[in-house]
């Protein structure tokens, strides 16, 4: 068993490297399949050809793929990922600060996502085929029709335009005060949070009607607990397996959906930087984010897989 | 009961289908008529309230805002068929190649479907458009390409079961070879999963291309296109809130009508897919 186990842990393991590594081909791939040199293609049509020269031997690009590779793989490890070109300071702490606006507004969403989505599935379970539950079920699946920017949109006209009591975009930086920053996120978490717990909700409901069906539940209330006190001791654990699942499922769109929102708000972190180097022709940049949200997106679905052998041990055989 | 009586009386599917139904006739009336051409600007009427000669208002450059929402349609619809397409075609074809050869094949596929999940539609488009600058058909492949592994992981799970049913040992047993069988007995067992998915996946498409657009990545001016009149709309919050708000209704509509379509084709098509209720 503990042998299965292990080689279960260790297979698992050799796939994530070998996605992390696949993901990194990739993304340099792309930048060597650009129409031209990557350095006419930052610098413009206009430039010299001089200057195009002087720029590939300053990005390494007069050396062979391998070579180039093999660098930007080391840099992406040791966290030296080169200079940008736009903003002129290294692409490493250029992201270190967006990544202060992206992450604590990643986390926000996901703990109001989970907070929403978990309270309206139990609620809906629990009132099963009532109007609590018919209510909770209309009402997520027009949330899931709902594309987060505009949701986004609508929040900004009637806090921002309508009430005033958020400003319509924009980031104070943590420096001055914290609780100004942290009130430049709100909306935008919400935004991002609505659209995400109107699926988790329906996952979770289905969840736990699911595991209300099983004998060990009737035996629960055979044994004089009751509904509330089995729904709280068995059935939330047992459910919450698959749940687990959809949330690290949703971490992609999560991240995803950051990057809109942020040019929602104009939120300087990694979502506004992308498209920032994209328009500045920042390959470096883009590729570095490109890379460190595909990471993200392997990594947590890595760890996902993880707990969910660790949770379930019946899942670890039919993974494996 | 018929297919019809009973597609009728499903309430998901009847709602679903009239509001496909109003896309889809959107979409063709687009090509005959729209109250006023959807790129002709019009500046002395910008930013016109609703009235009886513009129903919905006009935009910032004076144009028809009701015209822009119908030729919008046609856009929707093109990015949905043809992302969907993409994902099926290769998908579909992967996930049924897994299914017959199993082995080391299977696992290379699904591994190669975990892998592309890592780059979400909007990541690819990012990628692509680094290289290949901004437009509609990057941001379509960008889609389809997210498509393939959807596709491939239904397609696999969905044909595994179906191959190991008696008829299929029975069609072995009578000779048919392997991709005889997956053509004439996998296939079509499998075609109601793949439509209900293809439905579910043509609103994520639209979804997908109205974010992309919305963020300058997708369709290009002067195309009309609901991502990018809510860009536009978004801009002119202070003058005319409405524009933010007529794009988004019809991208909310058509999403809801293809999600609603997709749940009461998996209840009337497959009852063993069906979610319990």
């Amino acid at each position: 068993m503990i042998l299965a186990m292990g080689i279960f842990l260790i297979k698992r393991f050799a796939t994530f490297v070998a996605t992390l590594l696949a993901a990194s081909v990739l993304v340099f791939a792309v930048q060597g399949a650009l129409p031209g040199n990557a350095a006419q293609v930052m610098l413009g049509e206009s430039a010299t050809p001089e200057v195009v020269a002087a720029l590939s031997r300053k990005l390494g690009l007069d050396q062979p793929a391998v070579v180039r590779y093999g660098h930007w793989v080391r840099g992406l490890l040791t966290g030296d990922l080169g200079t940008s070109v736009s903003y002129d300071v290294p692409v490493a702490q250029l992201i270190g600060e967006r990544l202060a606006v992206t992450a604590p507004l990643a986390l926000l969403a996901m703990a109001l996502t989970t907070v929403l989505a978990l309270t309206l599935g139990i609620y809906a379970a629990s009132r099963h085929n009532k109007l609590g539950d018919v209510g909770v079920m209309t009402l997520s699946q027009i949330g899931i029709a709902i594309p987060n920017f505009w949701f986004a949109i609508l929040l900004i006209l009637v806090f921002a335009v309508k009430l005033q009591w958020f400003s319509a975009g924009g980031f104070p930086g943590w420096d001055e005060s914290a609780w100004a920053a942290l009130k430049a996120l709100i909306l935008p978490a919400v935004a991002l949070a609505v659209v995400q717990a109107a699926i988790l909700a329906r996952i979770t409901r289905s969840a736990v009607l699911d595991v209300l069906r099983e004998d060990f539940v009737r035996t629960a209330r055979a044994k004089g607990l009751n509904r509330r006190q089995v729904l709280w001791r068995h059935v939330l654990r047992n459910a919450f397996v698959p749940v687990l699942t959809v949330m690290g499922l949703q971490f992609a769109s999560l991240l995803t959906g950051t990057v809109v929102v942020e040019n929602v708000f104009s939120l300087p972190g990694l979502g506004r930087l992308i498209f920032q180097a994209i328009s500045n022709r920042d390959i470096l940049v883009v590729q570095s984010v490109v890379m460190l949200l595909a990471a993200a997106v392997i990594v947590i679905n890595f760890v996902v897989d993880m707990l969910y052998a660790v949770i379930d041990p019946r899942l670890k055989v039919h993974s494996a | 009961m018929t297919f019809t009586q009973r597609a009728l009386r499903h309430k998901s599917f009847a709602i679903g289908g009239v509001l496909v139904a109003l896309l889809i006739a959107t979409a063709l009336l687009s090509f005959v008529w729209t109250p006023y051409s959807p790129t002709e600007l019009d500046i002395p009427n910008k930013l016109q309230p609703p009235s009886a000669a513009h129903w919905l208002g006009t935009d910032s450059l004076g144009r028809d805002v009701v015209s822009l929402l119908i030729a919008g349609s046609r856009n929707s619809i093109a990015v949905g068929l043809i992302a969907v397409g993409i994902g099926i075609a290769f998908g579909v074809a992967l996930g049924l190649l897994a299914a017959a050869r199993r082995g080391w094949v299977e696992e290379l596929v699904m591994r190669l479907a975990d892998f592309t999940l890592a780059f979400p539609a909007l990541l690819s488009a990012i990628l692509l458009t680094a290289a290949y600058g901004p437009g509609l058909g990057v941001a379509t492949i960008a889609i389809g390409i997210f498509n393939v592994p959807v596709f491939a992981r239904i397609t696999r799970a969905a044909a595994n079961g179906v191959w190991s049913r008696e008829f299929v040992l029975a069609a072995r047993a009578c000779g048919k070879g392997t991709w005889r069988i997956t053509l004439e007995h996998v296939l079509p067992n499998i075609a109601a999963a793949l439509i209900v998915q293809a439905t579910i996946q043509f609103a994520v498409a639209i979804l997908a291309e109205a974010a992309l657009s919305y963020l300058g990545l997708g369709t290009q001016p002067p195309t009309p296109s609901w991502g990018r009149m809510l860009g536009e709309g978004q801009n002119m919050m202070y003058q005319s809130w409405l524009l933010a708000v007529w794009p988004g209704l019809a991208i909310v509509f058509s999403v809801l009508g293809l999600n609603l379509m997709g749940d009461g084709l998996r209840d009337l098509l497959d009852p063993r897919l069906a979610r319990q209720r």
